[in-house]
């Protein structure tokens, strides 16, 4: 009981996740799916990455917000390692992108304006990794990485939502002029494993974000006990 | 806990209805019963990488609780 009161959401996300594992490979399909195919189940893998990234991301600058307004070493750890676990959750979604890219379209990576955003953000976060290993004052660091954070998200969404929503043509689904599964999903059963299947990805990921913040805290405690010693 | 078990059931049949609600042809997958062993081994995996992360869990709260 006390452990459901505590780690819910870990349960829920374990849940979830396997719920998507089974029911997205078992699902029967909307038969017109063109060139996609079986392939499409990769909306229940593939998706979620992207949407839990852009989630914990946001997660991540709501806290690099309050680090600004009332400075604290727990903020500044959830901040970095919520980035930084959005960001391999955002580098899942590229790999197997390209993966799938590669199988549907015949090539990993076109001049797409989804693809290239997403090439342009993830280098503009590189910068924030760059800020969290090169500066040696922990204090100049932690504000230097949320002031960094709190300019680059929005620069981020602009760059892999509303550019590529926005332009003439694309031939990856939801931006430009393509659709997207809505469109194809006919028998509205894609949903009820899609969305469980967002939530699922993005809470399996926010726990591991919270072991790592932690672990992160537990180090800078003991740092400090040797600095006083 | 009768309540998390219900929520669990709750959570299992709503599956189940995705599962069954389109009357269309059956997948190429499932042509051949086999993918439900790919099924099975993918939640194998799954859950061992689940108990593992608890593990890890168990032992930063145990390091926590060191600290403090």
């Amino acid at each position: 009981m006390k452990f459901l009161q505590k780690a819910w959401y870990k349960a829920l996300a374990v849940l979830l996740v396997m719920y998507t594992l089974v029911y997205g490979l078992l699902i029967d399909l909307p038969t017109d799916v063109g060139i996609l195919d079986e392939t499409i189940r990769n909306l229940f893998y593939h998706v979620p990455m992207w949407f839990g990234m852009m989630l914990i991301l946001l997660a991540a600058w709501i806290n690099s917000l309050l680090y600004l307004s009332k400075p604290s070493a727990k903020r500044d750890a959830y901040a970095t390692e919520l980035t930084n676990v959005g960001l391999l959750m955002g580098f899942c979604g590229l790999l197997t992108g390209m993966f799938w890219a590669y199988n549907t379209w015949g090539t990993a990576w076109t001049n797409d304006p989804k693809l290239n955003g997403v090439a342009a953000g993830m280098a503009i976060y590189g910068g924030y990794w760059m800020i969290q290993k090169s500066v040696n004052d922990d204090a100049k660091r932690a504000r230097l990485g949320a002031v960094y954070n709190v300019f680059v998200f929005p620069i981020f969404l602009a760059l892999i939502v509303v550019m590529p929503k926005l332009a003439q043509s694309s031939i990856h689904p939801g931006s430009g002029d393509t659709v997207n599964f809505k469109t194809y999903n006919s028998s509205q059963n894609m949903e009820m494993v899609f969305y469980p299947a967002v939530v699922g990805w993005t809470l399996l990921f926010v726990w591991i974000a919270e072991l790592r913040t932690r672990f992160r805290l537990i180090k800078l405690q003991k740092d400090n006990e040797k600095a006083h010693f | 806990m009768k309540k998390h078990i219900f929520s669990l059931m709750a959570l299992a049949m709503w599956g189940m209805q995705a599962y069954a609600q389109t009357q269309q042809e059956p997948s190429v997958l499932k042509a051949n019963g086999k993918i439900y062993v790919v099924v099975g081994i993918i939640a194998i995996i799954f859950l061992l990488i689940v108990i593992y992360l608890f593990r890890l869990d168990k032992k930063i709260s145990r390091l926590e609780k060191q600290s403090s």
